[in-house]
């Protein structure tokens, strides 16, 4: 039991390369990267050794390795001959600290869902830190961006082993900054580091959900045991039980799902995650697109029963985790079509598949829901990776489809390969990864009375295949249109440079830079992750279904009673024929559209069609909304309006009520003037225009008068608390 | 209990009177001594209540170091000793009046709630000892009291800072 | 003794040192009414301390001393600069705020 017993050497590993390359990096011959790569490999064995290990006790629980194979059917006979045997996670803590009566623990919960996510963070990851030796060769911040690299790795096995919501919070917050500092690791350029500050300020709006819930979760267990923790298997069975109200859960739920709307970049939070692709393009594998954007999912898989009972996904129909995830698929997919920079296009589409996964959590799929994140990890990677390869060996540094791409399928033949097999995967062709993963999640939504949501899966499936086709048309097909391809050294830069030194700088970079293959440690870790792609799918094969076996949490007390669980929907060949029918149906539409088969320029000569792709181009309008009116609202016009009531109104009153003090003294001066009593009319005016004066000078940014009206307002609100009740 | 109780009287008048003297004293340096007369009120309040240990951390920290840390603010900062017009501000009035109102409701919420409950423990437990709080200090309150320390070192960097020439 | 009596006077306290803080010019002074809030707050805290018969109280005075002298630190620090750079500790001068 040594790999389930000592999993937390697998955060702790990374967490001391981390510490080794900050302080020594520096000096090293390959400056750091070494310690961050053998780190990670190490934590990638242990990961692997700890999945073998949890399969064979899995195997070992229900009724013999021999019967076990023969998949879930025998399993089911097996369970049932010798009793329903729980497999349970292996569990581990120390006290953390300890406050008063209440003591905190710092520990590990291994069950097949970290078993999972372990092996799929680390193996991503050491995917990604080879590839980067490539891909950040002579970066002026290499060592650093090593050292980031392993405590971002850290953090998210920080978050994946935790056995209590207090430690998630710790990773989830951690791999939050890691995520800013490495978006912004050009932070020389305004853009990146204005992408750094938003995907942090945003996902920090969800973090405050987090923050709630997890303080909800502490009371939840107290009112179910009358001891409060944050350990997540007391929390799943208080939550499954009876003791604990539905407001509360359903409060923590809504918490909860803030946090993973911001983390996981759900609709209406999602705009982070495509401005994030400033980062470098390792980094978007790793971080936004395989690991750490799952986080929200995770934790949605971790707490499920909170989930589950408080928006009563058992009821079918809808439910707001389930119409989040589906607006999502929907809205990533549209605006994954009208992006130029390919890394956008593969952002969008992540924002759309986290869509997927989010809504096959919201009907219940929740072995659909790790699966997909599952598939989803390696194709997904497999993707970015290969733009990273793309843009560093093919385009001289640009994501740029349309200006810097085309027809790189001949100089880049491995890129391009595997570039078309995450492609398919990510579409859900038979036999892809992704087939099985979003079949699973399509049959479940039919089998649990979704019947909503299966419709937008079908619909989103179809537009995955469309906008990836075009994003593979553009990149790989076509002619060249970059700047230092062969064909274009003609007529390029005519205008900004005087032609000696144009000839002589293009002649150059055409040498140096003219399209061709990355070399082995970039392609190495694509094939790798095509591999997945490939075949990752058949862990869940129908009737096999070693994924849902091994990884399932089998243990009571909470997941075993969760009927969608228990009993997952059966592969329906219907669904699965439809649905790849419809996605190489999106892939013929898209290829037709590209090969100049169909009609062209519809938008620009449709009005409606062309208001359409103008409200997609301008990403739903959200960013304008978030900063011109949101912020603006807040910062602009409210400011401005309590300037105007300052000025126009507080001031008026106080001038009017001077004049007209002063007018009614003028008034009675010329009456009683006569009678000699001027000088009380003076009085008269000058108290008030002095009384006037006075309040006014209180208007205008007095600290201590500020205090006073603060303390007035308690003593007013304290007072009349007192009095009505 | 006679004796604590006009104990109780003799120095919370002197208290409230100390008190009242920070508020109104138009010498700056008076002001500080006054509130020494109210702090060392308060730390002989706290004997009263069987609480010893508070006392002298109070009588150390804020008699012996809060205190003269006032007395170099107020020569720093060449506080007027004999000003010619007042140290309050215009806002004197409406604030009397807040903190009358303020006063007010506390006291008679403080009646209404606690109207006649009297501090006999301390007879049936006898007074807490220091190491008591100690114990509960470095185990229960371990981490409170670490932040603490964090706290106090960033005060002082924080001072430092701010307050060096440069 | 009654509680009552220590908690009204620790309510008399505090309510004069909120008028202190509002209404005192010179910024020392100011803190010092603040100082004069938190005597109030701990004259509480330690006679709920006595009256339940446990050390929470007395802990949480001390607590509460130990971030007042931080406070006093630094509001007297943050004091000189203004100080230094306005030649005056007057609240009234101090009005960079004003809208």
């Amino acid at each position: 039991m040594f790999f389930l017993d000592k999993a937390w050497l697998i955060p702790l590993i990374p967490a001391l390369s981390f510490v080794v390359i900050l302080l020594f990096g520096k000096r090293m011959p390959r400056h750091g990267s070494e310690v961050g790569v053998v780190a990670v490999g190490a934590s990638f064995a242990l990961s692997c050794g700890a999945a073998v290990r949890w399969i064979m006790r899995v195997q070992d629980a229900k009724g013999g390795s021999a019967l076990g194979a023969l998949g879930r059917s025998i399993g089911h006979l097996g369970a049932q001959g010798g009793g329903e045997a729980a497999v349970l996670p292996v569990l581990h803590h120390v006290t953390w600290f300890q406050n008063g009566g209440v003591r905190l623990t710092a520990g590990i919960q291994i069950d097949g869902l970290a078993v999972v996510m372990m092996f799929v963070v680390t193996l991503i990851s050491l995917l990604v830190h080879v590839y980067s030796l490539e891909y950040m060769r002579g970066d002026v911040r290499f060592t650093y961006f090593y050292a980031a690299l392993s405590l971002f790795t850290a953090s998210m096995l920080l978050l994946v082993v935790a056995d209590n919501t207090l430690q998630l919070l710790v990773g989830w917050e951690l791999v939050g900054v890691c995520s800013f500092m490495l978006i912004g690791h050009w932070w020389e350029e305004k853009p990146n580091s204005d992408a750094a500050l938003k995907a942090f300020l945003t996902t920090r709006t969800g973090d405050i959900g987090l923050l709630t819930g997890v303080i909800m979760t502490f009371f939840i267990v107290q009112r179910a045991t009358g001891v409060g923790s944050f350990n997540i298997i007391e929390l799943n069975s208080a939550a499954s039980s009876s003791k604990v109200g539905h407001t509360l859960i359903l409060w923590c739920a809504a918490a909860l799902m803030l946090a993973i709307v911001g983390k996981s970049g759900q609709f209406p939070l999602h705009t982070w995650l495509p401005d994030a692709m400033a980062g470098p393009t390792p980094v978007s594998a790793l971080i936004h697109a395989a690991t750490m954007v799952v986080a929200g999912v995770y934790l949605g898989a971790r707490v499920y029963p909170v989930f589950f009972h408080g928006f009563s996904i058992g009821d079918g129909g809808i439910n707001p985790m389930a119409a989040i995830g589906g607006i999502t698929v929907l809205v990533g997919a549209a605006l994954a079509f009208v992006q130029d920079d390919i890394k956008k296009v593969l952002a969008y589409s992540t924002i759309s598949q986290l869509g997927y996964m989010v809504m096959a959590l919201g009907v219940g799929a929740w072995t659909a829901a790790v699966f997909h994140l599952f598939t989803h990890a390696f194709f997904k990677a497999d993707l970015f990776l290969g733009a990273g390869s793309v843009s560093h060996s093919g385009s001289h540094h640009s994501f740029d489809m349309k200006t810097d791409m085309g027809g790189l399928k001949k100089y880049m033949p491995q890129t391009y390969k595997t570039f078309v097999i995450g492609t398919l995967a990510l579409a859900g062709i038979f036999p892809l990864a992704g087939f099985w993963s979003k079949d699973e999640i399509l049959a479940n939504a039919g089998h649990n009375d979704y019947k909503l949501f299966l419709v937008v899966g079908l619909i989103g499936a179809f537009m995955t295949a469309a906008y990836m086709t075009r994003c593979v048309y553009l990149t790989f097909h076509g002619e060249y249109r970059g700047a230092h391809g062969p064909h274009a050294i003609p007529h390029v830069d005519e205008a900004e440079h005087d032609p000696i030194d144009t000839m002589a700088s293009v002649e150059h970079d055409a040498e140096v830079h003219a399209p061709h293959e990355s070399n082995r440690l970039i392609t190495t870790p694509l094939w790798v992750l095509s591999f997945f792609a490939v075949f990752a799918g058949f862990l869940n094969f129908p009737h096999f279904s070693k994924f849902e076996k091994w990884f399932d949490p089998h243990f009571p007390p909470a997941f075993a009673e969760i009927p969608t669980i228990a009993h997952p929907a059966a592969f329906n060949v219907f669904l699965a024929i439809g649905s790849v029918g419809l996605a190489l149906s999106g892939i013929a539409i898209a290829w037709a559209y590209y090969e100049g088969l169909l009609p062209q320029g519809l938008s620009s000569r449709n009005a409606l069609l062309g208001a359409g792709r103008r409200f997609l181009v301008n990403k739903l309008y959200l960013d304008y909304l978030y900063e011109n009116v949101i912020v603006a609202g807040i910062k602009g016009p409210i400011a401005a309006g309590v300037y105007w009531v300052n000025q126009n109104i507080i001031d008026n009153v106080l001038n009017y009520a001077g004049k007209g003090t002063q007018a009614v003294g003028r008034f009675t001066y010329n009456i009683i003037d006569q009678k000699g009593v001027d000088g009380l009319v003076n009085g008269i005016g000058t108290i008030t225009g002095d009384s006037g004066a006075e309040v006014r000078r209180l208007q205008t940014g007095r600290l201590q008068f500020y205090a006073l009206m603060l303390v007035a307002a308690v003593v007013i609100f304290a007072g009349s608390l007192w009095i009505f009740t | 209990m006679i004796a604590e109780n006009v104990a109780f009287g003799i120095i919370a008048a002197a208290m409230a009177l100390g008190a009242i003297g920070v508020v109104r004293t138009k010498n700056v340096v008076h002001a500080a001594l006054y509130l020494v007369v109210v702090l060392a009120g308060g730390a002989a309040q706290f004997i009263l209540l069987g609480q010893e240990f508070v006392a002298w951390v109070q009588v150390l920290v804020y008699i012996g170091a809060v205190i003269v840390l006032f007395l170099f603010g107020i020569m720093l900062t060449r506080a007027p000793m004999h000003p010619k017009d007042s140290l309050d501000n215009d806002l004197r009035w409406p604030a009397a009046v807040t903190a009358l109102f303020l006063v007010g409701i506390l006291v008679g919420l403080l009646v209404h709630t606690f109207h006649a409950d009297k501090i006999e423990k301390l007879q049936v437990n006898g007074p807490v000892r220091t190491g008591q709080i100690t114990n509960a200090i470095f185990t229960s309150y371990i981490i409170p009291f670490e932040v603490v320390g964090v706290l106090l070192l960033g005060a002082l960097i924080g001072a430092v800072v701010l307050a060096r020439k440069d | 003794m009654l509680l009552n009596e220590f908690l009204i006077l620790a309510a008399f306290l505090f309510c004069t040192g909120v008028y202190g803080v509002l209404a005192r010019k010179h910024a020392v002074l100011v803190l010092m009414s603040i100082e004069l809030m938190l005597a109030g707050v701990n004259l509480n805290l330690v006679a709920f301390g006595a009256f339940h018969g446990d050390v929470i109280g007395q802990i949480f005075a001390l607590f509460v001393l130990t971030i007042a002298a931080a406070e006093v630190g630094i509001g007297l620090a943050i004091v000189l600069l203004i100080y230094r750079n306005l030649h005056s500790a007057d609240l009234d001068d101090v009005d960079t705020m004003k809208g």
